[in-house]
């Protein structure tokens, strides 16, 4: 039955010549079941140092900052926070639209990148889909205290009540809701769909019998049967088209939150697509942070590859260069629409008195570093990537700021112009929330299975049985 | 004799192996049989006569459900039940819906899908004869396990066990059921 294998030799006469191969998606790869050691090491491995050099300040933070500041907001009032006449969105709002925008590269990440075969996104899917979970979920509850009576929360849900009295669905803050409640819970169940399997790697390699017990609790079962994989396909592509949808509905609904105001600086046509590339861009600066510094921590230099880094800057700097053009139309029509308050706002964005170190901030980092990505020698620089992208997240930061702040410190009438501070309790919370995002990264890189195992190893070679390394027969070219 | 069993397993190292096997098992009559591997092979599905998965439509039903459901809850909260005038706009208009209704599709869509994929494979489910198998946990690794069930007409111990060695597969053993 078996007829000859190509051999070795004969693959790599085959081969098409260095400069047109595509990069592997695996540096060498010796095999599928050493990738699933490779794969699976981390989680079952003795936990580093380095893992509680990082996860003791990061879940002091989380359980002793966070909760102090979200307390003492939640008791005494929204008057804790440097929010007041004329900004009434401060930090929380600031932070709102930026912790939704890390959200944004990990879905673009795992679903589009699917949707368009890309091979070597399987690498990295996981960790950008854990980003998106961990983060919409920091974003959730700004909205969630920022209306002060947090135990009026259930306001904003359609629930028959005894006030007979419903959400008024023109509005875009309703939409939000709508859209920030859907996009934890799609998210979620998307990252978790694209875990069975390897839960069910890992439920297989597991030693002790609590470990046994969870993973086969969460692989619910899972065989790898054909059937499963037919249906599971099916699942994932759709799943993934829904995902992609929300990528570009989640930010233009916080845009258009903005656009429903009548304040200058705040109804530009372009909002929805300025936040959607503007929270991918932050995205990416968030994924380079946490690719280039978990490849070193984890010893994933083969897996995730220079190769995919410098995929990922290239990304990074495609939207930078969308959001550079953005920066570019606010500020032409701001001068082109003749509107005095237009003008007044954007003049003030890099000339006022006030805030202009941020505008300046937002066009060095958000513009002008970014063009550093056109150089191939600072793609493969991981450090200076490392450093672009926490700036990136820093100039993005600063956008928002930019965008709340700026425009509502000086209104239509003088005698409204105030100023913005943020108070410690804005910041703490802040921190908090990072601290938050940290721990639970840090768990689900140890705990879970970070990387996709089974889609890494459906990528490779190896997996495809038209190949020869996939075993295919001389005689059976396409059969 | 067959109460016990549930089938008989035979191990591949290849994708392109586990299909041709699978090619050579369709081709003699049997049709109980099923393939499990680390991810999917591509072309198995075609192999086994699968054809397109349902899942897609589970997921449209519940997406189309929640849609229409988010847009009935609108007329009635915003046009029925408390008229709300917005903006001098009339009480209930389609534009007006669509971004709440088309959200919720989404949420319907994903749920369904993994709803859809979860009831297809009858999961979750808490054991499986196969999953007793030692050699069974190298199919979430490097191998390939197709495995023909007792319940095939065609099953017979000792044909059917010739047929899978003769097809190249290695560490043949008989599967039994638990219950």
């Amino acid at each position: 039955m078996a007829g000859p294998v190509i051999s070795a030799e004969e693959i790599k006469r085959l081969a098409p010549p260095e400069e047109f191969r595509a990069s592997p998606i695996v540096e060498g790869s010796k095999g599928l079941g050493w990738l699933t050691d490779r794969l699976s090491a981390f989680a079952e491995a003795k936990t580093p140092i380095w893992w509680w050099v990082a996860f003791l300040p990061a879940v002091f933070c989380a359980a002793v900052v966070f909760p102090i500041c979200l307390f003492y907001q939640v008791f005494t009032g929204v008057g804790v926070w440097g929010n007041n006449h004329p900004v009434m969105w401060g930090l929380d709002i600031v932070n709102f639209i930026w912790w939704v925008g890390v959200a944004h590269a990990g879905t673009l990440i795992s679903a589009l990148l699917f949707l368009t075969k890309q091979g070597w996104r399987t690498t990295i899917g996981r960790m950008a889909e854990a980003m998106t979970v961990f983060s919409v979920a920091m974003a959730g509850l700004y909205p969630a205290i920022h209306v002060g009576r947090a135990w009026f929360d259930w306001f904003m849900f359609p629930i028959p009540n005894s006030n007979g009295l419903w959400p008024q669905f023109r509005s875009p803050l309703m939409w939000d809701v709508f859209a920030v409640n859907t996009y934890l819970v799609v998210s979620t169940l998307f990252w978790f769909m694209g875990m069975i399997p390897d839960f069910a790697v890992l439920r297989d390699r597991s030693k002790t019998r609590l470990r046994k017990a969870i993973f086969s609790a969460l692989a619910m079962g899972w065989t790898g049967s054909a059937r499963h994989w037919h249906n599971y396909e099916k699942a994932y592509t759709v799943f993934a088209g829904l995902c992609t949808l929300l990528v570009f509905t989640v930010s233009s609904i916080v845009g258009l939150d903005f656009c429903t105001a009548q304040i200058a600086g705040w109804h530009a046509t372009i909002f929805p697509l300025y936040f959607v590339i503007g929270a991918v861009f932050c995205g990416f600066g968030m994924m380079l942070v946490l690719l280039i510094s978990l490849r070193k921590l984890c010893h994933l230099e083969d897996i995730i590859t220079k190769s995919h880094i410098d995929k990922v800057a290239k990304l990074t700097l495609v939207s930078g260069l969308v959001i550079a053009y953005i920066y570019l139309m606010e500020f032409f029509i701001a001068w082109y629409s003749g509107d005095p308050y237009e003008r007044w706002v954007f003049g003030h964005r890099l000339f006022g008195h006030t805030y202009c170190v941020m505008g300046w901030i937002l066009i060095g980092v958000n513009v002008v570093m970014t063009q550093l990505l056109w150089i191939k020698k600072v793609r493969s620089n991981l450090v200076l990537l490392f450093i672009i992208g926490v700036l990136i997240n820093i100039g993005m930061w600063t956008e928002r700021f930019v965008i709340v702040v700026g425009s509502l410190y000086q209104d239509f009438l003088p005698a409204n112009w105030g100023k913005y501070l943020p108070t410690r309790w804005d910041i703490g919370l802040y921190i908090g929330t990072l601290g938050a995002f940290f721990t639970l990264y840090l768990l689900f890189v140890k705990f879970l299975p970070m990387i996709a195992i089974s889609e890494v190893k459906g990528a490779m070679p190896e997996a495809d049985p038209h190949h020869p390394s996939g075993g295919a027969l001389k005689e059976a070219h396409h059969e | 004799m067959n109460d016990k069993l549930y089938g008989i397993m035979a191990e591949f190292d290849s994708p392109a192996a586990v299909l041709r096997a699978a090619k050579a098992v369709r081709d003699a009559g049997y049709r109980r049989w099923d393939v499990f591997s680390p991810f999917p092979v591509h072309g198995m599905d075609k192999v086994m006569g699968l054809g397109n998965s349902l899942v897609g439509w589970v997921s449209l039903l519940l997406g189309a459900g929640a849609f229409m459901s988010v847009v009935g809850l609108i007329w009635y909260a915003n046009a029925f039940d408390y008229p709300l005038i917005v903006g001098g706009k009339p009480m209930f208009s389609e534009p007006m819906t669509f971004v709440p209704s088309y959200i919720m599709l989404i949420m319907g869509g994903a749920v369904g899908s993994l709803v859809g994929m979860l009831a297809f494979n009858q999961l979750p489910r808490l054991n499986h004869p196969l999953l007793s198998k030692p050699r069974f946990e190298l199919a979430s690794r490097d191998k390939f396990v197709l495995v023909i069930g007792v319940k095939d007409d065609k099953f017979c111990l000792t044909k059917t066990r010739q047929l899978l060695e003769k097809i190249g597969g290695n560490a043949v053993t008989v599967v039994e059921d638990e219950d």
